[in-house]
C-alpha cells in the first residue's frame, strides 16, 4: 500500500484574487494569458525576458525622475514678469501658505514622488540581481511586496494631467511655456507604463522564489 | 459559450488564496507560505470598513465644496473659487473640453464613486438579486478610476508654486484643497477595503438559497 501524503499538494494550485475560484495550473507559457473563467480576472500572464525589461525601464525611469524634480516644468511670463515651477515648488506650495495645509504638502511629496520611487527602487532592489544571475537579494520578499501594494499610490501619471490642465487654466491671463522637466516627465510616464504591461505580479512571485 | 458563474473556490475547498502570489495554503494559515504577505480568506470586516472610510470620505465631501479651492489676488481684485465654481468659470471661458475633463475629474468621478461604492455594498445585502458580473465591473470601474479625482488637488499646487507674481498676481489654495484631498484618499481606501470575492460569494449563497426546500 502507498502512503497518502498528509497535506495534498497546493504547488499547482492557484485562486483568483477577485473571486477566491480555485485552479489547477501547471505552467503557463511565456506570451499566455490566462483569465478567470468565472470573473475574467487576469491571473497570469507570463513575458519573457519580462525581469530583464522591468529592471531597465524602471532604472531609466528612476533616473529621470531624480534628475528631474528639481527642475522647472513650466514658465510663466506676463507683463514682463516671469516665473516657473518644479515638482519641488509645487509640493512646497501648500506648506508655505499655512502650517493648517502642511499635511498636503507630505501627501503631494508622497502620492507625486516618494512613492513611484520607492516602488521603481523596490522593483530594482528584487529583482536587479536576477538579471545579473544571482539569487534574490536579502529582503527582496517584503520589498517586492510593498512595491506591489503601492500601485495605488503612486500618481505621476494624474499629476501629469494635472500639468496640462493648469496650463490650460492660466493660458489665457499670461504666456506659459514648458520647462525641461515637463518633457522628462513625460518619459518617465510611458517608461513606467511601458514596465507595468511587463509585471504580471504571481509570475514574478514565482521567479523570486524559484527554489 | 455557458458562463460558468459556479466554481469550486480555495475556500469551499478548505483552502486559502493568497491575493499577490495565488499560492493556496491550508485554510487558517496566517502568512503566506511564498510571499509571506498575511492571508486572509476574506478581509475581516470588510463592509464595516467599507463604510467608515465612506462616511469620512463624504464628511471631508462637504467642505470640499462650500469652501474655496483656489483664491486669486491680482491688484484689484481677490477672487475666490470653489470646485464647481471654477470648472464652470473654466468652460464660460472658453475652454469647454477642458471645463468638462474638470468637471468629469473634481464632480462627476467623486460623486459617482460614493454611489457606486453605496451600490455595490448595499446590493451585498441582498445576494438574491445580484448580478456578480455587473457587481464585479462596477467594483473594478471604482477601483480604477478612483485616483484620477486627484487631479484637481495637483492642480490647485502646480498654480500656487506657478502664480506668484508678487502684487500683479497671486494665486493660493483654499481650505477645500485639503477636504478634497482628504475625500479621494478615504474614498480610495473605502473601495480597497471592499473584498471583490464577496461578491462572488453571493452567488453561492443564492444558489443554496434556491436549492433549500421551501416551507409551506
Amino acid at each position: 500500500m502507498q502512503a497518502v501524503p498528509e497535506k495534498p499538494t497546493t504547488e499547482e494550485l492557484i485562486a483568483c484574487p477577485q473571486c477566491d475560484a480555485l485552479y489547477r495550473v501547471p505552467s503557463v507559457p511565456d506570451g499566455a494569458r490566462l483569465r478567470c473563467s468565472r470573473c475574467h480576472a487576469l491571473l497570469l500572464a507570463p513575458r519573457a525576458g519580462a525581469v530583464e525589461a522591468i529592471v531597465s525601464l524602471a532604472s531609466g525611469a528612476l533616473a529621470l525622475m531624480v534628475a528631474s524634480i528639481a527642475f522647472p516644468f513650466l514658465h510663466l511670463g506676463v507683463a514682463g514678469l516671469s516665473a516657473e515651477a518644479s515638482v519641488i515648488d509645487t509640493i512646497r506650495s501648500y506648506a508655505v501658505v499655512s502650517g493648517l495645509m502642511a499635511p498636503l504638502s507630505v501627501l503631494l511629496a508622497a502620492l507625486i514622488v516618494v512613492l513611484p520611487a520607492m516602488r521603481l527602487g523596490g522593483l530594482i532592489y528584487a529583482l536587479g540581481p536576477l538579471v545579473a544571475g544571482r539569487d534574490p537579494p536579502r529582503f527582496a520578499t517584503p520589498v517586492f511586496r510593498l512595491a506591489m501594494n503601492l500601485r495605488p499610490w503612486a500618481m505621476t501619471e494624474v499629476f501629469m494631467i494635472g500639468v496640462a490642465v493648469a496650463l490650460v487654466k492660466i493660458a489665457a491671463l499670461a504666456t506659459v511655456s514648458f520647462g525641461p522637466s515637463f518633457w522628462t516627465f513625460i518619459a518617465v510616464v510611458l517608461l513606467v507604463g511601458a514596465k507595468d504591461t511587463m509585471v504580471c505580479e504571481k509570475s514574478l512571485w514565482r521567479v523570486l522564489t524559484r527554489p | 459559450m455557458a458562463r460558468s458563474d459556479q466554481a469550486l473556490t480555495a475556500r469551499a475547498a478548505g483552502l486559502v488564496g493568497c491575493r499577490h502570489c495565488g499560492t493556496v495554503a491550508p485554510l487558517g494559515t496566517e502568512l503566506c507560505p511564498r510571499c509571506k504577505g498575511r492571508l486572509h480568506s476574506r478581509f475581516p470586516h470588510s463592509l464595516q470598513r467599507t463604510w467608515a472610510w465612506w462616511i469620512a470620505g463624504l464628511i471631508t465631501y462637504v467642505p470640499a465644496n462650500l469652501y474655496p479651492m483656489m483664491i486669486m489676488d491680482t491688484f484689484v481684485t481677490s477672487y475666490k473659487s470653489t470646485i464647481v465654481g471654477g470648472a464652470i468659470e473654466l468652460i464660460h471661458s472658453g475652454d469647454a473640453f477642458v471645463g468638462l475633463v474638470v468637471i468629469l475629474a473634481s464632480v462627476v468621478i467623486p460623486t459617482s464613486k460614493f454611489l457606486a461604492i453605496a451600490y455595490v455594498a448595499l446590493a451585498l445585502r441582498n445576494p438574491r438579486k445580484v448580478n456578480p458580473h455587473l457587481l464585479h465591473k462596477v467594483y473594478e470601474v471604482v477601483e480604477f478610476i478612483g485616483r484620477w479625482s486627484m487631479i484637481d488637488v495637483f492642480v490647485v499646487a502646480i498654480l500656487s508654486a506657478l502664480v506668484h507674481l508678487g502684487a500683479v498676481a497671486t494665486i493660493l489654495p483654499g481650505i477645500a484643497a485639503i477636504s478634497f484631498g482628504s475625500t479621494v484618499i478615504f474614498t480610495m481606501f473605502s473601495a480597497l477595503s471592499l473584498d471583490p470575492r464577496l461578491i462572488w460569494d453571493t452567488t453561492e449563497e443564492a444558489k443554496r438559497e434556491r436549492s433549500r426546500p421551501r416551507r409551506a
